[in-house]
């Protein structure tokens, strides 16, 4: 079932490059795929058992038995909304593509791809696994971007390239040494039984094999201050590719935090918690001050997601409780807006995506007044943005409410100042709408055209999710507090 | 007694109504008028409901006991280490009555609204608009759950957002909606932190089987709180009040909220949105009085300061609603005054009476509009003649408003002065006098400027309406109009007559000191269990006085024509600069703090940094990398270059580290 999950993409893939002789039917087939995959992930999401601890629908398989290699997939309350969130996001991307005419075989094949990748990121057990998923994903990140992609595409793919890639050989070198730190026939990849070591007295100290793995992954959150690759891959990525960045790639740093680091690493993580804590303070401030100055529109919301992850972090740093304060709830705060972050900034994406298409321009200047012309496109910006600012009704409140609950009673003061960043974020969202929706019709939108039935399609499979978690929230808490609990009593 | 069925329909039916017209719309096209009648149906029947719920918590000391229900939860909260989500209606007569004011008000509102919009291509959104409004209030005034409370009071500050800047074309308009919203939100940042704080105290809670943010067992558990920790969540929430209900120093968003259509300006400033900080200290009265002093003084001085400023402002202003909306401003520090004192029946009877004559008042001005195409009381003048019933309604709202005898707003503007001269909360006297002698001169201020704004409204010469109005003071979409002078439809005229009715009557049968036609004494203060104001007859006496010299020295400047003695006037002029300019504090807030020191300040600086310094690292690093990068793959012709070179720059990296530990 997980294998069929994570390579229905691929082989949808392989089916458009070998089979697609038009645009057309590149598309169709994409469209098939994605669909065919959403379907399935949300079977795999009603049929997964809510209330237990635990991985679901392992598969395992002896991959290189020599090494401890194995082919080990599982499912638990941590991933198992994020691959939902994959599933939904897939079919969003090829939506807001349906006009890719340049090489479009290409295109959607590289774009399956990379559901397949994250698919694995997202479902691998095994370390090794996990780190070629996380490596595959690389190279349709590359091309679509320096291929169809806009302004500076070649500087900002290999920008993007470079920093993931140097994040990963920390990971790497921390998977190594974990490896290596056991005898002979201890040794193994598998997190599942990584996750039940006592990981003191390892080959190199443990806090340095945590940090390497943060490294990693505070690379692809981002985590202040490595995170100006983000701008730019946003700014000169298509449109589906923003959409998959900010949906899904970014969820994998989360993700790799909760899973690895707070999984594995409960002391080191305690540790670290302050500074983890402090970070999270600069990413949303930091952040949100910088949303303010931005002109471009995909560099704007770039920068937002700079400074909503800084809420994740901070999530994260709840862990660092000691006693009656340590309680899960900002951890599944940290969750809960991994989710709801991908599917919030995946519409501001695709929204943004589908004005410069008809605008031909992201520069905030320029633009103005769109809402007569445009009413779908720009009611489905403004929800999207009220979401974005934590409106209570989407699911982007509870997640931030959460994190805050959890972790103002162990960090007061940082709490306090992060959640002023929601205050900038309704700024800044209400700024950007007025000065890009609202105001005089101009003469010169006259021949644009409101959203098409695609597009709508496109707006819509990202709106219900935002609000039927909003709305019933339960629906993720329930599974987040299954995958979450294991890893919370190990504090 | 009503069901709980029953109750949650008083807010979903408004909700649905919403969701229907909204659903509609693309079918129905925009300006289909049976969205009014949606509208109008759901918020009818949400009414007779709410008479229903009022009805049933009469004469009963505990709230109707509905079961809260669990929404979701988060960790173990039973034993204080985890988060639940509870949902629930808490009907009391605090509730019953908003219930039955919010309705009341907003189902005359859109009555009213439905010739005020005719024509306009959105009628349905608008609508629909409404229709959310007012459920959200509802959901805020029902909520069992502070968090549900606050979901609620956040949907309020959505929909007049929406409405607000509903002519969205107009960068008036859209600029005033979002001030609206993000001025709020910095008050309720700090309601969100009392949220925090409050949720910090749960093991306490927890061990006496109580959830924090059940409203019941929040109330309960107040007394048992520490007097600091009260404090310190009294003031978060009040916080949260200050933003929504309009006080200084968060006061600035309404004047500029009359930007929305005027109907929508009568349903913020009566019964939806500004009344919901008034309600929510009421609502969570037990709190503040845990709190002491520290507490209540607070909200005494912010109310008795907001109540004298705003008064002051309303002096000056030429356009009729923004008279009005400084007027509301004063009016609901008044309210926090009462609160302030321990009195929070006297200031939810104040609000009570205040909802009637004010939406009446703004309804009265949409109507002069409808016939002068202009809020510039400059260019009216005259108009009873040609809009007796409106003068009519104007004129019991101004009485109502300047606290007349026997008008409604009487009664209640007395109740809060006498509580205020009483000054039950006062930790030092000082506060207490301060606060009433401010309360006082407001009041004097409020007549003044009532009766300055009936008389050039309504008395002298017509000054020729937007005809006059030079081109240059025109916004782009007044071209075009034109006066046409004529009384308002009665769709229009029957809500203000109604209201008329309550402006007159709601204070004396509201709240009377005898029992009469079969109306117990006090009714409205037994009702919320609370203290009943006393009836102070020196303090009648001064405000009576006091409004009769505001009127009066109106009448001498406005009928009359008489002005100030030179020397006088020449003194007056840096004050109307000040007036005029709303203290400045426009200019603080925008100029200032938002342009120069975040914009040009610190959002620059950060930007600046972070492309400079944190990227400029980076491109450093990478040049380093590519130049390194180059001579290694002069050793290699494999085309992966870049692969290599971060290979190796990571190795390098990782290599150094462990030397550097080791």
């Amino acid at each position: 079932m997980l294998s069929v999950v994570v390579f229905l993409p691929a082989a949808g893939a392989l089916l458009v490059a070998l089979a697609a002789r038009s645009a057309g039917a590149a598309r169709l087939i994409a469209l098939a795929a994605v669909l065919a995959e959403l379907g399935l992930t949300i079977a795999l999401f009603a049929m997964f058992d809510r209330g237990a601890e635990g991985y679901q629908f392992v598969e395992r398989a002896e991959w290189v038995p020599a090494l401890g290699m194995q082919y080990l997939l599982g499912m638990d309350g941590v991933s198992a909304p994020l691959v939902l969130l994959n599933g939904i996001l897939g079919v969003a991307a090829v939506l807001v593509s349906w006009r890719v005419e340049t090489r479009a075989r290409a295109y959607f094949a590289w774009l399956l791809i990379l559901q397949t990748a994250v698919m694995g990121v997202f479902l691998s057990l095994d370390l090794v696994l996990f780190f070629i998923f996380w490596e595959v994903e690389l190279a349709p990140m590359y091309f679509l971007i320096s291929i169809w992609g806009t302004g500076r595409r070649e500087y900002s793919a290999m920008k993007f390239l470079i920093y993931t890639f140097l994040g990963s050989a920390f990971m790497f070198a921390a998977i190594i040494a974990l490896y290596l730190s056991f005898p002979g026939a201890e040794r193994t990849f598998d997190m599942t039984v990584l996750a039940e070591r006592d990981l003191t007295g390892l080959l190199l100290p443990a806090g340095l094999v945590f940090s390497g793995f943060l490294v990693a992954f505070a690379v692809k959150l981002p985590i202040f201050p490595l995170h100006t690759w983000l701008p730019d891959a946003h700014t000169d990525a298509p449109t589906a590719v923003s959409v998959m960045l900010a949906g899904v790639l970014l969820k994998m740093g989360g993700y790799g935090l909760i899973r690895i680091n707070a999984g594995l690493f409960p002391d080191e993580l305690r540790a670290a918690a302050p500074l983890l804590a402090a970070l999270a303070v600069v990413n949303v401030l930091y952040g949100a001050f910088i949303v303010m100055r931005q002109s471009d529109l995909k560099r704007l919301v770039a920068y937002s997601s700079v400074s909503h992850m800084g809420f994740v972090v901070l999530g994260l740093s709840s862990l660092g409780a000691t006693g009656a304060s340590l309680t899960g709830v900002g951890l599944s705060g940290a969750a809960m807006q991994l989710f709801t972050h991908g599917v919030i900034t995946g519409l501001l994406f695709v929204v943004v995506g589908l004005i410069y298409e008809r605008a031909h321009t992201r520069h905030i200047p320029d633009l103005g007044g769109l809402m007569g012309r445009m009413p779908l496109i720009g009611a489905a910006f403004v929800l999207a943005g009220l979401a974005s600012l934590g409106l209570p009704s989407t699911g982007g409140f509870v997640a931030e409410l959460l994190v805050f609950l959890g972790t103002f009673s162990v960090y007061p003061w940082a709490t306090g100042l992060a959640a002023f960043g929601v205050v900038l974020a309704a700024g800044y969202i209400l700024w950007t709408a007025q000065r890009t929706l609202f105001g005089p019709q101009r003469p010169r939108w006259d021949a644009i055209e409101d959203a098409t039935l695609v597009d709508v399609g496109a707006m819509a499979v990202l709106l219900v999710p935002i609000f039927v978690v909003g709305l019933y929230p339960r629906l993720l808490t329930d599974v987040f507090e299954a995958g979450l609990g294991p890893i919370t009593a190990r504090f | 007694m009503i069901g709980e069925a029953a109750a949650w329909l008083i807010v979903f039916l408004p909700i649905a109504a919403f969701a229907l017209i909204a659903l509609a719309r693309p079918f129905a096209g925009g300006g289909a008028r049976v969205s009014g009648y949606a509208a109008i149906a759901a918020i009818g029947a949400a009414f007779a409901l709410s008479i229903w719920a009022l009805r049933s918590t009469l004469g009963h000391e505990e709230a109707v006991g509905f079961a809260s229900h669990s929404w979701f939860v988060v960790g173990d909260p039973g034993a204080g280490r985890g988060f639940e989500m509870t949902v629930g209606f808490l009907l009391d007569p605090l509730t019953g009555i908003m219930l039955v004011v919010v309705t009341g008000v907003s189902l005359l509102v859109q009555v009213y609204s439905q010739a005020y919009l005719k024509g306009d291509a959105s009628y349905s959104r608008y609508f629909a608009y409404m229709a959310l409004f007012t459920g959200s209030m509802l959901g805020l005034v029902t909520a069992r759950n502070l968090i549900q409370l606050f979901v609620f009071w956040e949907l309020v500050g959505l929909s007049s957002y929406l409405l607000i800047g509903f002519w969205h074309g107009r960068p008036a308009a859209a600029d005033a909606a979002k001030k609206a919203f993000i001025v709020t939100r910095v008050g309720d940042f700090g309601f969100l932190l009392a949220l925090l704080y409050l949720f910090a105290q749960g093991p306490a809670f927890a061990a006496q089987g109580l959830n924090p943010f059940e409203i019941p067992d929040l109330m309960a558990f107040a007394p048992s709180l520490a007097g600091s920790v009260a404090a310190w969540l009294a003031l978060g929430l009040f916080a949260g009040a200050v933003g929504k209900s309009a006080q200084f120093p968060l006061h600035t968003w309404l004047p500029d909220a009359m930007e929305g259509p005027t109907p929508v300006s009568s349903l913020i400033h009566a019964a939806t949105m500004v009344a919901a900080g008034v309600f929510l200290v009421a609502r969570a009265f037990p709190l503040f009085e845990a709190g002491g002093g520290a507490a209540l003084n607070t909200v005494a001085l912010i109310g008795g300061v907001t109540a004298l400023m705003a008064a002051s402002m309303a002096l000056v202003a030429n356009d009729i609603k923004r008279v009005l909306a400084y007027s509301t401003i004063s009016q609901l520090g008044f309210m926090f005054v009462a609160l302030g004192a321990g009195l929070p029946a006297v200031a939810m009877f104040h609000l009570f009476t205040h909802a009637f004559f004010k939406c009446l008042l703004f309804l009265s001005a949409g109507s002069v509009h409808h016939a002068a195409h202009t809020f510039d009381m400059r260019y009216m003048g005259g108009l009873r003649k040609a809009m007796p019933w409106t003068y009519a309604a104007a004129l019991i709202g101004a009485l109502s408003l300047a606290g007349v005898f026997p008008l409604a707003g009487f009664w209640s503007k007395d109740e809060v002065l006498a509580g205020a001269w009483a000054g039950g909360y006062a930790a030092s006297l000082g506060v207490a006098q301060a606060v009433f002698w401010m309360c006082v001169a407001a009041s004097a201020m409020t007549a003044f400027y009532a009766f300055r704004m009936i008389y050039m409204t309504f008395h002298g010469e017509f000054r020729g309406g937007i005809d006059a109005v030079p081109a240059a003071e025109k916004q782009p979409y007044e071209e075009g109009e034109h006066v046409h002078l004529h009384e308002s439809p009665w769709v229009m005229l029957l809500p203000m007559l109604l209201l008329a009715a309550a402006a007159i009557g709601a204070g004396y049968l509201g709240n009377a000191t005898t029992d009469v036609l079969g109306i117990p004494a006090h009714w409205f203060a037994a009702t919320l269990h609370h203290k009943a104001g006393d009836v102070h007859i020196g303090v009648a006496v001064l405000s009576s006085v006091v409004a009769a010299g505001g009127i009066g020295l109106a009448t001498l400047m406005y009928v009359r024509g008489v002005s100030f003695p030179a020397p006088v006037e020449a003194a007056l002029r840096p004050l109307g600069a000040l007036l005029r300019n709303r203290y400045y504090l426009d200019h603080l807030y925008e100029g200032l703090l938002v342009r120069r020191i975040a914009y040009r300040g610190i959002f620059l600086a950060a930007d600046w940094w972070d492309r400079r310094v944190v990227d400029g690292a980076a491109d450093l690093t990478a040049w380093l990398g590519r130049n390194t990068g180059r001579a290694l793959a002069q050793l290699q012709t494999g085309q992966a270059q870049a692969y290599g070179i971060a290979a190796a720059l990571g190795a390098a990296a990782f290599i150094l580290a462990y030397a550097v530990v080791r």
